[in-house]
């Protein structure tokens, strides 16, 4: 067991987080959550979404309020800029998701935090979506995540951190692995 | 053989073991000393696996000084070198005779399963009833495979390592092999140098030098104490028990395996094979993190050798210490490969090994169809487990290991026997 003696707070309850992961390999049906989002056509480009039911730990859950999200597109695309376009939105998803895993990785390791920084790039060529070359995909061509992190920690910790988050986040795997996507059309 | 036993009542004994592997020897060396009446089944011959489920080329990855087993340390002329699969089953006949473990070869167990104070075993040479029972069997007795093998189009020849000798038996062509721990490193190594392009996808893997700063690591792994790390002293006893072995082989010259001398050989390497679409591969984009991965805790453990060196002045090189080239990954590693129009004719799945428990009618395995046990102590009443990974201590699964965890097996045996005969006076 590790016996750490100084005392680091990064706003992560990592005892409750062992509890839960605990919890949940003793009720492994527990761990089945689903995640929800419901989008509205607004106008032009623009859509709304609203986030907040979602089910887990065998109920229905609920965030604390409802959060919204404007997604649209620039105005050199003719739109309106009422908000972030959906490609933005997945980097912002990433951005989050290793994050949050960094802060929760470090509280783990006794790592204490100052600032964590990402700064997201997706490189794309439009000549996908646009169906100029059949082949030129639609998504990002590569993504780069560049950390800036001010931690008491080795510049080896740190990295280890950065990639320990990766190795367990939702987001990452999401988007470096395929995922099955299903879509109808209710009748 | 002796046939004698055929057509024979079911046979009594205290203790049975399954599997005739070093792991069940060494077992049988304790309770011959502690004088339990046991016998040793073995399906096939002696060191069976050893025979017949690895490849021509393979050679341990210890050295030949650490493989000691009860009563028998290294006595050759090579301390360092490395057994190749002829030496390993000569070493275990060896020891078998002279340690005269009762063992019954072409004794193939057909079932397990409790019966009134003990275990009722069925053979294809008849039935045992013993009180007690350890399952020294292997942790590598069936190649695991995952499920998406069964939509690779037909025209692909598909293997495990079990069923992998050497590359002559491959048709002439590219071969993706899947997997980069110990087997597939090293198959895919042999397979590139027969002059098939090999292509390597690339899981979460570990990485170590052969050796550093001029002795074998397993010399820093024996020296620092890791091997005898016990259940007790880590965080997350699944995880590790997870872990892949390490990128290792053992030559004579003691040369390194890892992505850096692979891709220097011309394998292409790729992420985890993902998913398949048609005939279209897909790969994980997780290359570089899983190669960072690796490099760092590699770092960490070559740093904890510096360390123990300087404190505890341990021999090593006088030359400062050379820290191995970091994988290099290249940007964009391919994420897909179409294999219809692809010069992939073999796919080999190196992506781990099971026990097989298939016989096993005691309800004692886990969701995951793993035993449940504390430190090979089966939750069954006198069932025990040898030779898993990390089972008691981290050697729990290497040569070495057996010895340390045959002796606290036997212990917890006879006092389960004793204690069971204590009561039965009482009543």
């Amino acid at each position: 067991m590790n016996v750490y003696t100084k005392i680091v707070d990064n706003g992560v309850d990592a005892k409750a987080l062992m509890a839960a992961k605990e919890a949940l390999s003793e009720a492994p049906e527990a761990a089945s959550f689903q995640w929800r989002a419901r989008s509205n056509w607004v106008n032009g480009t623009h859509c709304y979404s609203e986030v907040e039911q979602f089910h887990g730990l065998g109920e229905e859950q609920s965030h604390k309020r409802c959060f919204r999200f404007d997604a649209d597109h620039p105005e050199i695309f003719a739109s309106e800029d009422n908000g972030a376009t959906p490609v933005e939105y997945v980097l912002v998803g990433l951005a989050s998701c290793l994050t949050a895993g960094i802060a929760t990785v470090a509280q783990h390791r006794n790592i204490q935090l100052h600032s964590v920084q990402a700064t997201m790039m997706g490189d794309m060529d439009l000549q996908g979506i646009l169906g100029i070359d059949s082949e030129v995909r639609n998504g990002f061509e590569h993504v780069k995540v560049m950390f800036d992190i001010d931690a008491d920690a080795s510049p080896e910790d740190i990295e280890a951190l950065v990639a320990q988050s990766q190795k367990r986040s939702a987001v990452f795997d999401i988007i470096t692995n395929p995922s099955m996507v299903e879509v109808e059309v209710r009748s | 053989m002796n046939t004698r036993y055929f057509r024979q009542s079911a046979r009594r004994v205290t203790t049975i073991v399954i599997g005739g592997g070093h792991a069940g020897l060494a077992i049988s060396h304790y309770l011959s000393a502690l004088s339990v009446d046991h016998v040793v089944l073995e399906r096939g011959e002696m060191a069976n696996s050893w025979r017949r489920e690895r490849w021509d080329s393979l050679r341990l990855l210890t050295p030949n000084w650490q493989n000691g087993l009860p009563g028998q340390c290294y006595r050759g002329t090579d301390p360092d070198g490395y057994m190749g699969m002829a030496e390993v089953v000569e070493f275990i006949e060896a020891y078998a005779r002279r340690s005269k473990a009762p063992l019954h070869t072409q004794t193939t167990v057909t079932a397990v399963s409790p019966s009134e104070g003990g275990y009722k075993v069925a053979t294809n040479r008849g039935e045992w009833h013993c009180r007690t029972l350890v399952i020294a069997t292997g942790a590598f007795a069936t190649p695991v495979v995952p499920a998406i093998a069964q939509a690779f189009p037909g025209s692909i020849m598909q293997l495990t390592p079990h069923q992998y000798r050497n590359p002559d038996q491959l048709a002439a062509g590219g071969v993706l092999v899947v997997g980069a721990a110990a087997s597939g490193s090293q198959i895919a190594e042999e397979i590139q140098h027969s002059g098939r392009q090999v292509t390597l996808a690339v899981g979460e893997h570990v990485r170590m030098p052969r050796s550093y700063r001029g002795r074998d690591i397993q010399y820093w792994m024996h020296h620092l104490d890791l091997l005898d790390e016990s259940i007790e002293d880590v965080d997350d006893i699944d995880r590790v028990r997870g872990l892949s072995s390490p990128q290792l082989i053992g030559t004579p010259e003691k040369r390194d395996l890892n992505l850096n001398t692979l891709s220097d050989m011309g394998v292409k390497l790729v992420g985890r094979v993902a998913g398949v679409q048609g005939s279209r591969l897909q790969f994980s984009a997780s290359l570089a993190n899983v190669s960072r991965l690796a490099d760092l805790k590699m770092l960490r453990l070559l740093d904890a050798i510096d360390e123990a060196i300087e404190q505890r002045g341990l021999e090593a090189d006088k030359r400062p210490p050379q820290r191995p080239e970091r994988g290099r990954i290249e940007r964009s590693p391919p994420l897909s490969l179409n294999l219809a129009n692809s010069e992939i004719k073999t796919v080999l799945w190196a992506t781990g090994f099971r026990p097989d428990y298939s016989w096993l009618e005691v309800p004692v395995l886990d969701r995951k169809g793993r035993l449940r046990h504390r430190g090979g102590v089966v939750a069954s009443p006198g069932l025990y487990v040898m030779g898993l990974p990390f089972m008691r201590r981290r050697s729990s699964s290497f040569i070495c290991g057996a010895d340390n965890d045959a002796r606290a097996i036997t212990e917890h045996l006879v006092a389960y026997l004793t204690g069971n005969s204590a009561r039965r006076r009482v009543a």
